[in-house]
């Protein structure tokens, strides 16, 4: 579809089914349409029945929305919304993996370590693990200050986010499961589910 | 009331009111074949002779009638061949519901015997599909896949149903709670807002025009659309599927839009200033070049689908809603107009194509395919059903059968599949009975899917097949003629002996190859009541015009030619 015009990232957080093959329609909806996703994460939520997703994309409001509207459209995709358009809060966990075999990559992973939201999780004679908890930014700024110690190894979770204040974006809806479920047990009764 | 999955899937069909189906049976489905029996005199199997033609009959029960088309395989080679007519239903809005075998659970991911992932296959062809693991769960999974199919933006639905989930038996009662589903909103009216919107564009424009789609009979607005054109007398452009929206002999109807549209109507919609587009998507074929399409028009977008709007042009004000619903908030706040300047000057551009038109000039010793298909018109009274197939002869019936009715040009628009018009003239006829159906078919499409004439035949369906043969791949000709320097690479045909063809299936036949046996030949087949053929041999190298190439200016449109420059 269009193509992504700005180099402002834009998130999108959806509320969906946890339903087997979910994230795959979601993956090849993405496929299909060629949108372009800088980091697509998945958890689930404090309702067992929902997966939350946040969706970081490479372009302007414009593309964001387009891509809203088609999640939307998916039957298994209960709510979404675009972030940008109001505070939030955001959120990538690495895990850094890093030379650690002489004093002087020792005392520089400490003394980068003290000045970011990050900690050294596991130390060895030869490499040691950093996990850095931040924005994507902060995120980056200390992945280039660590680069030069010799990266061995990284894995980042992609960006989780939520937007502030009382703009509560949940769903009370029941589990569609439950309704089902609900459906046979009526079997004994008159057939009816609520 | 103990029963089994294969029982209740044909509990949840009655329910859902479906009358007949299309099928094609095989291993993992042969439980619910099995079952049928016992439905035989409420719901009719239909035995097709390949499932892609299920699919494609399903298709045209559902444009036909506007309810769900049901079609029926087996798993793998089966499922896959309803894969063409999920495509097809999937572009242009056609609610099936397709339910087919699968192999045992246990067998799933083994590679069983004709195992394929049909919902992973389906997914990007399908509104929605699913997998039903537990026998408890086909009876709501059903009621759901036609929810899904029919409301909202209609589509294919998909129910994969492994062969114990048939063969398990359990207590059954029917879920009669409305299906609810927390991720599914269709909508339904504008916010008020919008509705100003739209109001004050409408009211500022000079040239506004009406672009209408296959959305208007499916939400039921034609009376709202002819009383908003009405009242401010705006013309109307159709796209391909919206044919029928509006009589297109209204006096404000100017004819079918886009790559093969009236020159006046691709003419009227460069120079608006106002689009009103309702129930379409503004298809490649409809536009042309994005860059220069109506660049002075403002746009209203009306559409029941969210991602239509700005999808391909941005709108100005754009509605996503039921148009039916939409409409009938607007309408009452919308004053008369008039724009009798504008609606001159579409007048004059109306009379300088019918100028052009191949009908006001001789051919003598030649059939064209315009005249069949304006004579099956006449002598039909402009009151058939037609199915068309794709290419040449699609678009010719498109510009010379004039319709008056919502859902009487069946044709695949968004997807363009060969193959669709016989098979899907079949389902139309089941759905509407007491309608007078023709397939307008091509000489290459039609040999596609012909072995339904078996099917025509077993069920005596008075179905009438209009071939019109050219011995090409007329539309793909075409194109070679203007782009590729008349090299026509594999678009020559040697066709087989169509009638004697129809005379191995015991249909009745003809073949006509001179205009003056064209009425004898109809009214032929009118007489019959069964399936019939007539096999028209027209021009071998004719042309539709007007043509915008693919991807140029709307308005730079190859015209047709005035009698003498021919
Ligand atoms: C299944 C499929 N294959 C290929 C095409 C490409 N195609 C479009 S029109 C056309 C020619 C159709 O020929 P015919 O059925 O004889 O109709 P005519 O154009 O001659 O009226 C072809 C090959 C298509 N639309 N569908
Ligand atoms: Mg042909």
């Amino acid at each position: 579809m269009a193509e992504a015009s700005s180099e402002n990232k834009m998130t999108v957080v959806a509320l969906v089914e946890n339903e087997p093959g979910v994230l795959n329609r979601i993956a090849s909806m993405f496929r299909r349409r060629a949108f372009n996703i800088d980091s697509l994460t998945v958890g689930r939520t404090h309702r067992p029945h929902i997966s939350r997703m946040t969706i970081r994309v490479v372009a302007g409001p414009e593309y964001a929305m387009k891509i809203a509207a088609n999640l939307q459209k998916l039957v298994n995709v209960i709510d979404v919304r675009v972030l940008d358009n109001e505070p939030h809060i955001e959120r990538d966990l690495a895990l850094i993996k890093v030379r650690n075999d002489d004093a002087d990559s020792r005392n520089t992973i400490t003394e980068i370590c003290d000045r970011y939201p990050a900690r050294i999780v596991d130390v060895g004679p030869e490499v040691a693990i950093i996990e850095m908890v931040g924005t994507e930014a902060i995120l980056e700024a200390f992945i280039e200050e660590v680069k030069p110690t010799g990266i061995v190894e990284m894995i980042r979770t992609g960006v989780v986010s939520m937007g502030r204040g009382t703009r509560i974006h949940d769903t009370t809806l029941i589990n569609r499961r439950k309704l089902i479920e609900a459906a046979s047990r009526a079997r004994q009764g008159n057939g009816r589910i609520v | 009331m103990k029963l089994k999955g294969s029982e209740i899937i044909m509990e949840c069909l009655l329910r859902e009111g479906v009358d007949v189906m299309f099928g094609y049976p095989g291993g993992a489905i042969l439980p619910t074949y099995d079952a049928m029996a016992k439905y035989d005199d409420r719901i009719h199997h239909v035995l097709v002779r390949h499932e892609q033609g299920a699919s494609h009959m399903a298709d045209g029960y559902a444009r036909a009638t506007g309810k769900v088309g049901v079609c029926i395989a087996t798993s793998g080679p089966g499922a896959t061949n309803l894969v063409t007519g999920l495509a097809t239903a999937m572009m242009d809005s056609s609610a099936i519901v397709a339910i087919t075998g699968q192999v045992p659970i246990p067998a799933i991911g083994s590679d069983a015997f004709q195992e394929t992932d049909v919902t992973g296959v389906t997914l990007p062809i399908t509104k929605h599909n699913y997998l039903v693991t537990d026998v408890n769960e086909l009876a709501y999974t059903i009621k759901e896949a036609f929810y899904i199919a029919r409301t909202g933006r209609p589509g294919p639905v998909l129910v994969d149903v492994p062969k114990d989930v048939q063969n398990a038996e359990i207590e059954f009662v029917y879920p009669d709670a409305d299906v609810m589903l927390p991720g599914y909103h269709p909508p339904s009216e504008a916010r008020s807002h919008e509705i100003d919107g739209a109001l004050r564009l409408i009211n500022e424009a000079e040239r506004p025009i009406i672009l209408a789609g296959h959305g208007i009979t499916m939400s039921g607005a034609m009376n709202e659309v002819r009383e908003l054109a009405e009242r401010a007398q705006i013309p109307v452009a159709l796209t391909l599927l919206g044919k029928g929206a509006l009589p297109e002999e209204h006096p404000l109807v100017i004819g079918m839009m886009g790559m093969h549209g009236e020159a006046s109507a691709n003419l009227a919609i460069q120079e608006a200033d106002l689009l009103i587009a309702l129930g379409m998507r503004f298809d490649d074929r409809v536009t042309g070049n994005l860059k220069t399409y109506a660049r002075n028009a403002r746009k209203i977008h009306i559409d029941i689908d969210r991602s239509e709007i700005n999808k391909n042009v941005k709108a100005d004000v754009g509605i996503a809603g039921d148009l039916k619903a939409v409409l009938t908030q607007l309408l009452p706040k919308l004053p008369q107009k008039s724009h009798p300047d504008w609606i001159r000057r579409i007048r004059d551009w109306l009379e300088d194509s019918s100028e052009r038109d191949i009908l006001n000039y001789e051919t003598p010793g030649k059939l064209m395919t315009a005249q069949v298909i304006n004579d099956i018109w006449r002598l039909t009274g402009g009151n058939a059903i037609t199915v068309t197939d794709v290419g040449q002869h699609q678009m010719l019936e498109a510009q010379y059968y004039p319709h008056q009715r919502p859902a009487t040009l069946l044709t695949s628009g968004g997807l363009g599949t060969m193959g669709f018009g016989f098979p899907a003239a079949i389902g139309a006829k089941f759905g509407q009975p007491d309608e007078e159906i023709w397939a307008i078919v091509g000489d290459g499409g039609f040999q596609m899917t012909l072995c339904e004439m078996a099917t025509a035949r077993q069920e005596n369906i008075n179905v009438n097949i209009a071939i019109i043969n050219n011995h090409f791949l007329g539309m793909v000709r075409q194109w070679q003629e203007l782009f590729f320097e008349k090299r026509y690479q594999a678009t020559p045909m040697v066709n087989p002996d169509f009638c004697k063809l129809a005379d191995a299936y015991d249909i009745p036949n003809r073949r006509v190859s001179r205009r003056d046996e064209v009425e004898k030949a109809v009214d032929f087949a009118r007489g019959i009541d069964g399936p019939t053929l007539i096999e028209f041999v027209v021009e071998k190298e004719e042309m539709v015009y007007p043509m915008v190439p693919a991807g140029a200016d709307l308005h730079d449109m190859k015209r047709r030619p005035k009698p003498g420059e021919a």
